[in-house]
C-alpha cells in the first residue's frame, strides 16, 4: 500500500475530454484557427454532457502564439462554444506546457473551492503564427504616417530597404530560446552529448512512436478524438502526420536539422508542426453529484520546476523528479508514462538522468536515482513525433490520453510529463478511480 | 412644452425642439399598413402641422418589426373598376405630396421593413434614415403582385437614385438592406440603434443637402437616355417574365420611358396605369395567392416556450439543407449522420448559404457555431436529440430505416420534444407503427431546394396530436416558412398531383415529342420550369421511385421511357444525362428523332399535362386531403411553382369553367385513355 500525499485540498475529476485530429503543418495556412479547433472539438464534447454548456464556472485555455484576432482566446472560445456572457474565461500561456497549465490552474480552483466545474485545454494552430515585418519596417510605417509633404515622403521612400519587406515568421521566432539564445532542436543537442544518447536511440523511439499510434488507430483506441469538417467539405477523422512507410533506414536517411552536419537530431526525430486543440471538463465531487457525471480519472496532484535553459529538454527528469517526492511515490508505482516527444533525445535524456547517480545528486538534489522509466509503458499509444504537438493543446491531450490508458489497460497512476521551452519542466500525477 | 395628440393609428409628439414626431402604431394589427384610415388619419395630421409648422418632423414606426409594410392589398382587391383604383391612388398620391410640400425638414425613421406604400411614404420625406440592423429592408415588391408602385414610387424612386437602379429595383421586386440602400443613395445614412433617434434630431438641426446623383446617373432620366435604357431593360426582362403572363414590369417600363419621372402629368400616368393593371386577372390571381399565403402564415399561433435547439438525424441533400436553414434562422441546430463525408458536405453547403445570405463574416460564423456536426454515432441518432425541442428525421425513404430510427429517437428525446419525419411519401402511421406513442409523430415535409421553398407540408392522420401541429407551425414560422396542413395520404398534395403531370409528359417524349418541346409548352402555360428539365434535376431515379410508389395507390401507369433510363443509369443532371444530356452545367437536347413521332400542336400539349393535373388536383380536393380548394391552389403553387398569375390549378379549372374541363377530360380519355377519366370531384364542383 502507498502512502500518497496529494497538493490539492478538494479531489478534482477529469469527467471527459476530447480533441481534433491533430494535422500536420503543410506550409500553406491550415484550414482552422486556433479557435476553430478548439470550438470544434468543444462542441462535440459538450454535445454528450448531461449538463448545459453555461453550467461551467469558468474555461481555461491554454495557447502559445494566438493570431493577433485571437487576444484571450479562451473568452472567444468560450462564447463561441455557448458557454454564455456570465461564465468568465481566459487564456495561460506557459509555452509547450499551456494546456497543462489552463488544466493545473482549473484544478486549483476546483480545489479551493472557486470552481466546481470548469472547461480547460488547449489549443494550437501553428500553420496560422502571424507573420511579421523587421522592427524597422514598422518604424518607417510611422514615419510615413506622420510625412506631411510630398519631400518628406520622397525622403522616406529613398529610406526604403529590400530588407524592410523580409517577413519574420514568428512561429521560427518562438522556437528560439531568447536567453540562450538556441533553438529548441539545438538543446535537445546538448541534452543528447550529455547522456550519449545516440542517433540510433533516437530513431528507434521516433519509430515507435510511429508505430505505436499506427496500431491505437488500428484498434481505434484514440477514443478522445473528435471528427472535424472544414469549410471545403473535407472531413478530417485521424492524425494525419502519422507515417505508415517509415523505417529505421528511412529515419536514418535524414539529415541533421540543427546542427548540420555534425548533430543527430533530424525532422524525423523530432516532434511534428501541427494544428490540433484538446480540452477536458474538470469537475468537483459536488459537480459529479450534481449532474450525475462520470469520472474518467482524478488529478492527484501537478509539479513544475525549472532548470538550464540551454538543456530544456531534461525538464520531464526535474518535474517528474519533484511530483515523485511531493506524492512520496516511487517510479514503479506509476503503471503509464506520458512523455511528450518534443524530440526523441529529449524524451531518451529525460530517463537517463532520472537514472543517473550524478544528475540526481547534482541538479535533483537526491542521495539516490530516481529510476528507470522502463520504455514499454512509455507514450504506448504514439507521441508528438507521430502526431504532433500543438503546444497549447499537447498538455491537454497527454494528460487526456493518459487518463484513457489507465482506463482501458486496468493502470492506477500515470504520470504525464512535458518539457517547456525556457528551461522548465511539468508533471501531472492522475489515478484511474 | 411638449403636446402629444392621440388618434386611433398615429401619435404626434412636439417635443422642447418643436420637432413634431409622427409615429405610426397600426390599429387593427402589430404590423404597420397604410389602410385607408391611416391615410386619411395622415392627412388631417399634415394639415395640422401646415397650420403652425414645426422645426422638424419626423415619422416613425410604433412597431419593432418594421416601419411600414406597404399598403392594404384587402382594400385593393375591393376596388373593382379601373376608375375607382385610380382615384384611391390619387388619393395616397395627393396626400404624399402635401406632405413632400411641407416647408421644414422631414425625416422617416425607418426600422425593419420598408416596403411598397411605405417606401414611397420615405421617398417623400426630404431624408431616410435606417437602423443598422440585419432586418431593415426597403423594396418596393409591388411588381410581384402584378402591379407596379402607384403612390409616386416610380416618379420619385428614379429621380433620387437613377434610372438603373430604381428599374432594378421596381421591375424585379426585390428588397435590399440598409446598407445596400446607402450605397444606392435610397437613404442619406444607416446608423446604430443608440444613435437612432439623435440622428434625426441631427437632419433636422443641420439640414444637410439632399442626396445628388453623380455623373452620367444625373442624366439617366433624360428624355433622350430614356430609349436606350428601355431597350436593353426590356431585353432583361423578357428573358424572365412572359408579357402576357406577367404584364406589370412592361407596364412600369413603359410608363417611365414614355412619360417620365419628370413629366407634369408623371403621377397621373402612374396612378393610370397601375389602375390598369390592378383589375386585370394577372393582378388579381397574384394579390389572392399572396392573401392565401397569408393564411398559411397565420396558421401558427403564439406558444408558450417556443422551441430553441433542433436536431437533424440523417445529413442528405435535404437533412443537411434543413440544418443549414435553421442555424441560418437563429436556431442551435445539431445533425447528425453515420457518412462523415456526408456532414462535411452539409458544412460546406451551409457555409455557402451563410456566406450568399448574411452581410458580414462575423454573421457568418455565428452560423456557423450554430450549426453543429453531431459525430457521435453510439445511438445511431447522435447525441443531440437528447436536449433537442425539435427533432426531424431526414434519413432515406426506407422504411425498416425510418423505423429503426424512430424507435430510438423516442427512446432518447425530452417527452416535450417535437417528432418529425420528413417523409416525401410514407404514410405517417406505418413509420409511427413501433413507437410507444404514435400521436407524437407528424409530418414536416420541405421541398427543395430549401433555402428557396417557403412552403411546408405538415402531414398529420387523425390521431395526431394537435399540440405537435400547432408546436410545427410556430417552429415553421420561426424559420421563416409556412405550413401546408395535408392529411396523410400517399403523396400528400404537391407530390401527388405534380406526378400525373410529370408522367405526362415523358409519355409525349415516348411518343417521340422532343424534350424542349414539351418543356416549352408547359412554360408557354406559365410553368417556371419545363417537365423534363424538373425531372432530370430531381433525378430520375428519384421521379420513378415515388411515381411507382404512387401508382400502386392510385393505380397510375408509368411510362416505360422512364424504367428504360433509369435502367442505362441515365438519371439526369447528377450522371450527365437524363432526358437532356449535360455538358459542364449546359444542357443539350439528346438528338433523337423517333419513327413513330407524332405531330401534336402546343396547345394539345399542355392541354394533356395540365388536365391530368387539374384532374388529380380535383381528387386531393374531394379526398380532403387539404382544407380546402384555395389550399390546392396555394400548395400547387408554392410547392411545384404552378404558374402563379393562373391563381393554381382548382381557380384556373374554375375560370375556366367546370364544364369545359370535364369535357376536355372526357375527349382526353376517349383519345388516350381512363388515366383522364374526369375525377368525381368535379361533379360537385360543377353545382
Amino acid at each position: 500500500m502507498v502512502s500518497i500525499k496529494e497538493n490539492l485540498s478538494r479531489p478534482v475529476y477529469i469527467v471527459d475530454g476530447s480533441r481534433t485530429p491533430f494535422l500536420k503543418v503543410t506550409g500553406a495556412l491550415g484550414p482552422f484557427t486556433a479557435t476553430d479547433l478548439a470550438v470544434a472539438t468543444g462542441q462535440s464534447l459538450l454535445l454528450r454532457q448531461p449538463f448545459p454548456a453555461t453550467a461551467f464556472d469558468e474555461v481555461i485555455i491554454g495557447c502559445v502564439i494566438p493570431s493577433i484576432n485571437e487576444a484571450n482566446i479562451g473568452r472567444i472560445i468560450s462564447l463561441r462554444l455557448g458557454c454564455g456572457q456570465k461564465v468568465p474565461a481566459w487564456t495561460v500561456q506557459r509555452n509547450c506546457a499551456s494546456g497543462l497549465q489552463a488544466i493545473d490552474s482549473a484544478a486549483l480552483n476546483i480545489s479551493v473551492g472557486r470552481s466546481d466545474l470548469v472547461l480547460a485545454g488547449g489549443t494550437e494552430s501553428m500553420s496560422h503564427a502571424p507573420i511579421m515585418y523587421p522592427d524597422a519596417f514598422a518604424r518607417w510605417l510611422g514615419d510615413w504616417g506622420r510625412a506631411r509633404n510630398f519631400t518628406e515622403k520622397l525622403k522616406l521612400m529613398t529610406a526604403l530597404r529590400l530588407s524592410y519587406f523580409k517577413p519574420i515568421i514568428s512561429l521560427l521566432n518562438g522556437l528560439n530560446d531568447p536567453i540562450v539564445g538556441l533553438s529548441m532542436g539545438q538543446t535537445a543537442e546538448n541534452v543528447a552529448r550529455q547522456f550519449n544518447i545516440t542517433r540510433q536511440q533516437m530513431d528507434e523511439l521516433a519509430l515507435a512512436s510511429h508505430q505505436h499510434l499506427l496500431k491505437a488507430q488500428r484498434d481505434h483506441t484514440l477514443t478522445e478524438i473528435t471528427p472535424i469538417f472544414d469549410l471545403e467539405g473535407h472531413a478530417y477523422v485521424e492524425d494525419n502526420g502519422v507515417r505508415a512507410d517509415t523505417s529505421l533506414e528511412k529515419l536514418g536517411k535524414l539529415k541533421p536539422f540543427f546542427d548540420p552536419p555534425y548533430g543527430d537530431v533530424t525532422a524525423g526525430n523530432s516532434s511534428q508542426l501541427t494544428d490540433g486543440a484538446a480540452l477536458v471538463v474538470l469537475a468537483s465531487e459536488q459537480a459529479i453529484e450534481q449532474y450525475k457525471l462520470p469520472v474518467l480519472a482524478r488529478i492527484v496532484s501537478v509539479a513544475w520546476a525549472g532548470l538550464d535553459p540551454a538543456y530544456m529538454g531534461l525538464g520531464p527528469a526535474c518535474a517528474i523528479s519533484k511530483l515523485l517526492q511531493q506524492t512520496h511515490l516511487q517510479v514503479s508505482d506509476i503503471d503509464y508514462w506520458e512523455i511528450n516527444e518534443a524530440f526523441a533525445a529529449q524524451v531518451l535524456g529525460s530517463i537517463s538522468a532520472l537514472d543517473d547517480a550524478h544528475y540526481c545528486q547534482s541538479e535533483l538534489g537526491l542521495d539516490a536515482v530516481v529510476g528507470r522509466i522502463p520504455l514499454d509503458r512509455l507514450n504506448v499509444e504514439g507521441g508528438a513525433i507521430a502526431c504532433g504537438h500543438p503546444l497549447g493543446a499537447t498538455g491537454a491531450r497527454l494528460t487526456l490520453h493518459l487518463a484513457h490508458v489507465l482506463k482501458n489497460r486496468k493502470g492506477r497512476y500515470g504520470i504525464a510529463t512535458m518539457c517547456i521551452g525556457g528551461g522548465q519542466g511539468g508533471a501531472v500525477l492522475i489515478e484511474n478511480v | 412644452m411638449s403636446e402629444n395628440i392621440v388618434y386611433k393609428n398615429w401619435q404626434v409628439e412636439r417635443d422642447a425642439k418643436d420637432i413634431a414626431w409622427l409615429t405610426l402604431r397600426y390599429a387593427e394589427g402589430t404590423t404597420n399598413v397604410l389602410a385607408y384610415e391611416v391615410m386619411l388619419e395622415l392627412r388631417t395630421i399634415i394639415e395640422t402641422l401646415l397650420q403652425q409648422m414645426p422645426k422638424g418632423v419626423v415619422i416613425q414606426s410604433g412597431y419593432d418589426n418594421g416601419f411600414i409594410a406597404g399598403a392594404n392589398i384587402h382594400e385593393f382587391l375591393e376596388l373593382k373598376t379601373p376608375q375607382a383604383a385610380y382615384e384611391r391612388l390619387r388619393f395616397g398620391q395627393e396626400i404624399f405630396a402635401q406632405l413632400e410640400k411641407i416647408t421644414c425638414p422631414t425625416v422617416a425613421l425607418i426600422n425593419g421593413f420598408c416596403m411598397g406604400g411605405g417606401l414611397e411614404l420615405a421617398l417623400a420625406c426630404r431624408y431616410r434614415i435606417a437602423l443598422d440592423d440585419p432586418k431593415t429592408r426597403l423594396g418596393v415588391p409591388e411588381i410581384l403582385l402584378g402591379i407596379h408602385p402607384g403612390w409616386g414610387g416610380t416618379v420619385r424612386l428614379p429621380l433620387l437614385i437613377g434610372a438603373p437602379t430604381a428599374l432594378d429595383l421596381i421591375l424585379s421586386g426585390r428588397g435590399i438592406n440598409a446598407k445596400s440602400a446607402k450605397r444606392i443613395g435610397l437613404v442619406d445614412a444607416v446608423v446604430p440603434k443608440r444613435e437612432f433617434f439623435r440622428a434625426a434630431e441631427y437632419y433636422i438641426a443641420r439640414q444637410p443637402s439632399k442626396h445628388k446623383l453623380r455623373g452620367w446617373l444625373a442624366w439617366s432620366n433624360a428624355k433622350w437616355v430614356r430609349p436606350i435604357v428601355a431597350h436593353f431593360t426590356h431585353r432583361q426582362i423578357a428573358q424572365k417574365a412572359n408579357s402576357e403572363h406577367y404584364p406589370a414590369p412592361y407596364a412600369a417600363l413603359k410608363l417611365w420611358e414614355q412619360v417620365g419621372p419628370s413629366a407634369q402629368d408623371a403621377f397621373e400616368k402612374e396612378a393610370e396605369s397601375v389602375s390598369q393593371l390592378v383589375t386585370r386577372p394577372t393582378a388579381e390571381n397574384l394579390i389572392r395567392v399572396y392573401l392565401l399565403q397569408e393564411r398559411l402564415k397565420k396558421f401558427a399561433k403564439r406558444q408558450e416556450n417556443p422551441p430553441k435547439r433542433v436536431h437533424i438525424v440523417g445529413s442528405g441533400t435535404m437533412g443537411g439543407d434543413i440544418a443549414a436553414w435553421c442555424a441560418l434562422q437563429g436556431f442551435q441546430v445539431t445533425v447528425y449522420d453515420q457518412s462523415l463525408p456526408m456532414l462535411a458536405n452539409t458544412r460546406k453547403r451551409a457555409y455557402a448559404l451563410f456566406s450568399k445570405k448574411l452581410a458580414t463574416k462575423v454573421e457568418v460564423n455565428y452560423a456557423l457555431d450554430r450549426l453543429i456536426m453531431d459525430t457521435w454515432a453510439d445511438t445511431g441518432v447522435g447525441a443531440g436529440v437528447r436536449t433537442a425541442d425539435v427533432i426531424i428525421e431526414a434519413v432515406p425513404e426506407k422504411l425498416e430505416l425510418k423505423q429503426k430510427v424512430w424507435k430510438i429517437i423516442e427512446e432518447t428525446a425530452k417527452p416535450d420534444a417535437l417528432l418529425a419525419t420528413n417523409t416525401s411519401s410514407i404514410p405517417l402511421a406505418t413509420i409511427a407503427e413501433h413507437l410507444k406513442q404514435p400521436p407524437r409523430l407528424l409530418g414536416i415535409h420541405f421541398f427543395n431546394p430549401v433555402a428557396a421553398m417557403q412552403l411546408v407540408e405538415v402531414v398529420s392522420t387523425a390521431q395526431t396530436e394537435e399540440n405537435s401541429v400547432q408546436r410545427a407551425f410556430q417552429f415553421l414560422k420561426m424559420i421563416n416558412h409556412f405550413p401546408l396542413p395535408v392529411q396523410s395520404s400517399p403523396g400528400f398534395l404537391v407530390n401527388r398531383v405534380l406526378t400525373p403531370y410529370l408522367l405526362e409528359a415523358a409519355a409525349l417524349l415516348a411518343e417521340g415529342v422532343s424534350a424542349s418541346n414539351i418543356d416549352q409548352a408547359a412554360k408557354q402555360f406559365g410553368m417556371p420550369m419545363g417537365p423534363i428539365e424538373m425531372a432530370d434535376i430531381v433525378g430520375l431515379d428519384v421521379c420513378l421511385a415515388v411515381a411507382e410508389y404512387l401508382a400502386s395507390y392510385y393505380n397510375w401507369s408509368i411510362p416505360e421511357i422512364l424504367r428504360t433510363y433509369v435502367a442505362a443509369g441515365k438519371l439526369g443532371r447528377k450522371t450527365g444525362e437524363g432526358f437532356y444530356k449535360y455538358n459542364q452545367g449546359k444542357k443539350h437536347e439528346v438528338g433523337v428523332s423517333s419513327p413513330n413521332a407524332v405531330n401534336i400542336t402546343e396547345n394539345a400539349m399542355i392541354d394533356r399535362m395540365i388536365m391530368r393535373m387539374l384532374n388529380e388536383a380535383c381528387a386531393c380536393w374531394r379526398e380532403k386531403i387539404v382544407a380546402d380548394a384555395d389550399l390546392v391552389d396555394v400548395g400547387m403553387i408554392y410547392g411545384s411553382g404552378f404558374a402563379p398569375f393562373r391563381g393554381g390549378p382548382m381557380h384556373y379549372a374554375q375560370n375556366l369553367g367546370i364544364e369545359i374541363v370535364v369535357q376536355k377530360l372526357r375527349g382526353l380519355q376517349e383519345q388516350y385513355g381512363d388515366r383522364f377519366k374526369p375525377d368525381a370531384g368535379w361533379l360537385s364542383l360543377s353545382d
